[in-house]
């Protein structure tokens, strides 16, 4: 009973920041309610025993890649209400339709296939079982991420330089 | 989870935030006297004995003063920095072991314990950032965007120095790492205990994540976000009041926090610097003088050991603080970029090569790298050298000139080179 | 172990999906667009998640563990890259609206 709740809990603060990010017209606000939005699902990740994949999440996405988001919005000053851009009136009514579209599309194929029963392990979320299958059996992927991380922070190094200096 | 399980659980939540708490005035009434000792003077010394009372009578103070919102401030945003500063500070304790007691401490002792502090530290860049740009003001701001750049760039090193404690005790889950540096130093001195820090890669490692734990405080010589001779005071500019108070409070506590996460994967936590255990053996079998001898050494029990531990690097923390200089913008990213992150590497590196070859192999990897970089080093002071000679020799006409009151004033050029005139 | 049906959790990542979908069709400030990837980006990290704890054996658990950390690996690696290229498009055009940044199309 107490999952339950923790998890309606988690979700309805998930949705309603996720949908607070895309109504509110300050990006500051959006950077925001996204943070909120990623540590819920952190906190679901928790409740999946994926503690593990859960702390990366507030490490990587709440500590380090939502920081540098509003860190350019600050640099670029977008959050003062002079500088926020109007938004695609036009298409609003369309994208919404669009996306309640996708989203029925989406659950149809929840209530259509799954019918399992979760299979706690319990160990399959610890860093020594996710280090251990990552280092041999995911070894290449690995690589592969590790040399597109690469190319990320030498193209993102190229960009920030001025050509003058 | 049964009744009595969560009342140890709400019994060990209300020690570590009493003492967070309770410890707070201590530590700031210890830093303003012993920043005046260092600096010959006398500090707050009137209220209570040795001016104890003073921070209570600040608080206070702040509590009842006015508080003045800034116009065109973002409310919102404004009044929820200082809660989104005070907040990781509260719960990043609660994966420190001060004991070797389960039932009493740590909070949870979960098995990504370390990550959890990581990742509760990272958390603390907001508050900064937000009180910054929602206060309205361009120091505020640029001490916000300070803060920020500053802490994703020194949580790298941090996060390479608490990687060599995690690679050298094979755990994320602090009760192990510290029950790991129990064990006799170097595996050869069995009344000793093999603290992280007697290993030469926990000594590099430990130096990288003080040198870190400085920068993620935002404490002096890295206290550039709140640099007040170029920024005001920085994020707290526009704040007053009790939230002034919170971001303070934020800090100090972040100061004993980070110095307990410190002791636990460096210093060997709540372990006493020597081991004990033979002399409560002998007591048992030989009774005589060693009963005394075990009771003393036993009332000098683990959590005051970590209690000193800590206290001695908030000293440290004050000590630096009334020692260094504050660094410059460059120069504090140049020492987090260029140096904290390549030298975290190579220390981890040479850690798996001890882990997979042996001691020698990675004692002869350190003698090379602590080589190579004197060899680099020395060059490179060779060359800035080279450039103060260069200056020197090009500075020459304004010294002439200003030695010699004959010759013709600077204004009109004679003796200067052109390009220095009308560049 | 867990209460909570498979089917909750994979609805409420679809519902997510959807609102990051509707949110890079609305919003016009690169930025945000960027935001509502990431939120598409952790909706898929759910399923992964979820499904990973529906996996019969520990070794097919695993993997969506892993999977997810490649997700997170591949997003840091973008996002710093994205953001590199506004802040360039934002000093040559002093202004990042993705219906005015058209340069290649005219």
């Amino acid at each position: 009973m107490a999952e339950r709740l923790f998890f309606f809990l988690c979700a309805l603060v998930a949705i309603s920041t996720a949908v607070g990010m895309v109504a509110s017209r300050n990006p500051v606000r959006s950077a925001l309610l996204l943070v909120a939005n990623f540590f819920c699902l952190a906190m679901l990740y928790f409740t999946l025993s994926a503690q593990f994949v859960g702390i990366i999440q507030i490490i990587v996405y709440a500590g380090a890649i939502m920081v540098l988001f509003l860190f350019v919005i600050m640099l670029l000053n977008l959050g003062s209400p002079e500088a926020q851009l109007q938004e695609r009136e036009l298409r609003r009514p369309l994208a919404w339709l669009l996306a309640i579209g996708l989203f029925l599309v989406l659950v149809s194929q929840v209530f259509l296939v799954v019918n399992a029963q979760p299979q706690p392990h319990g160990a399959a979320g610890t860093a020594r079982m996710i280090g251990s299958a990552m280092f041999t059996q995911w070894s290449f992927p690995l690589l592969i991420v590790a040399v597109l991380l690469t190319v990320g922070v030498i193209g993102s190094i190229l960009l920030a330089r001025r050509r003058s200096a | 989870m049964t009744p009595s399980e969560l009342g140890w659980a709400l019994l060990r939540v209300a020690i570590v935030l009493g003492f967070l708490l309770g410890t707070l005035p201590l530590v700031i009434w210890f830093e303003r006297r012993a920043i005046a000792w260092f600096q010959d003077r006398i500090g707050p010394n009137r209220l209570g004995p040795f001016g104890l009372f003073q921070p209570i009578a600040d608080a206070v103070k702040l509590f009842f003063k006015e508080e003045i919102v800034p116009a065109n401030a973002d409310r919102f945003i404004w009044s929820l920095a200082p809660a989104l500063s005070l907040f990781p500070a509260l719960v990043a304790a609660a994966t420190i072991p001060w004991g070797p007691n389960r039932l009493l401490t740590p909070v949870a002792d979960v098995e990504i314990g370390i990550l959890y502090f990581l990742a509760m530290s990272s958390l603390a860049a907001y508050g900064v950032l937000l009180a910054g740009w929602s206060s309205n003001n361009k120091y505020s701001l640029l001490g916000g965007l300070r803060a920020s750049a500053q802490v994703i760039s020194y949580e790298l090193g941090m996060g390479l120095a608490l990687a060599t404690a995690i690679v050298a005790s094979g755990s994320l889950r602090m009760t192990e790492m510290v029950a790991i540096q129990a064990e006799p130093l170097w595996g050869v001195v069995p009344f000793l205990h093999n603290w992280l820090v007697f290993t030469p890669w926990g000594l590099v490692g430990a130096a990288l994540f003080f040198i870190c734990m400085l920068a993620e405080t935002n404490r002096a010589p890295f206290d550039l976000p709140e640099a007040e001779s170029e920024l005001v005071a920085g994020y707290q500019t526009e704040y007053s009041s009790m939230k002034f108070a919170a971001f303070f409070m934020g800090e100090y506590m972040a100061v004993l926090t980070i110095s307990g996460i410190m002791t636990t994967c460096f210093l060997g936590g709540y372990l006493a610097p020597v081991n004990w255990s033979p002399l409560q053996s002998l007591a048992e079998t030989g009774g005589g003088i060693f009963v005394p001898l075990a009771t003393l050494t036993g009332a000098l029990a683990p959590p005051f050991w970590f209690l000193l531990k800590v206290a001695a690097l908030v000293f440290v923390f004050v000590w630096v603080r009334a020692t260094l200089l504050r660094l410059r913008y460059d120069q504090l990213m140049n020492l987090g970029w260029r140096v904290l992150i390549p030298v975290g590497l190579m220390n981890l590196a040479l850690l798996t090569v001890y882990l997979l070859y042996g001691w020698l192999p990675a004692l002869v990897g350190y003698v090379l790298a602590i080589a190579l970089y004197a060899i680099w080093a020395g060059e490179r002071a060779r060359r800035v050298e080279r450039r103060q000679v260069i200056l020197y020799a090009e500075a020459r006409p304004y010294r002439r000139a200003e030695s010699s009151p004959s010759s013709t004033p600077l204004s009109e050029g004679k003796g200067l080179p052109q390009e220095v005139l009308h560049g | 172990m867990t209460a909570v049906p498979a089917s909750a959790y994979l609805t409420l990542a679809a519902f997510l999906f959807a609102i990051g979908a509707a949110g890079v069709l609305i919003k016009r400030n690169p930025i945000v667009i960027f935001m509502c990837i990431e939120l598409m980006l952790n909706a898929v990290n759910l399923t992964f998640l979820t499904f990973a704890l529906h996996q019969p054996n520990l070794q097919a658990q695993v993997a969506g563990h892993v999977f997810v950390l490649f997700v997170i690996g591949v997003a840091a690696a973008e996002v710093a890259v994205g953001l590199g290229i506004i802040v360039v498009i934002f000093r040559l055009r002093e202004t990042i609206d993705v219906d005015s940044v058209s340069l290649l199309r005219e």
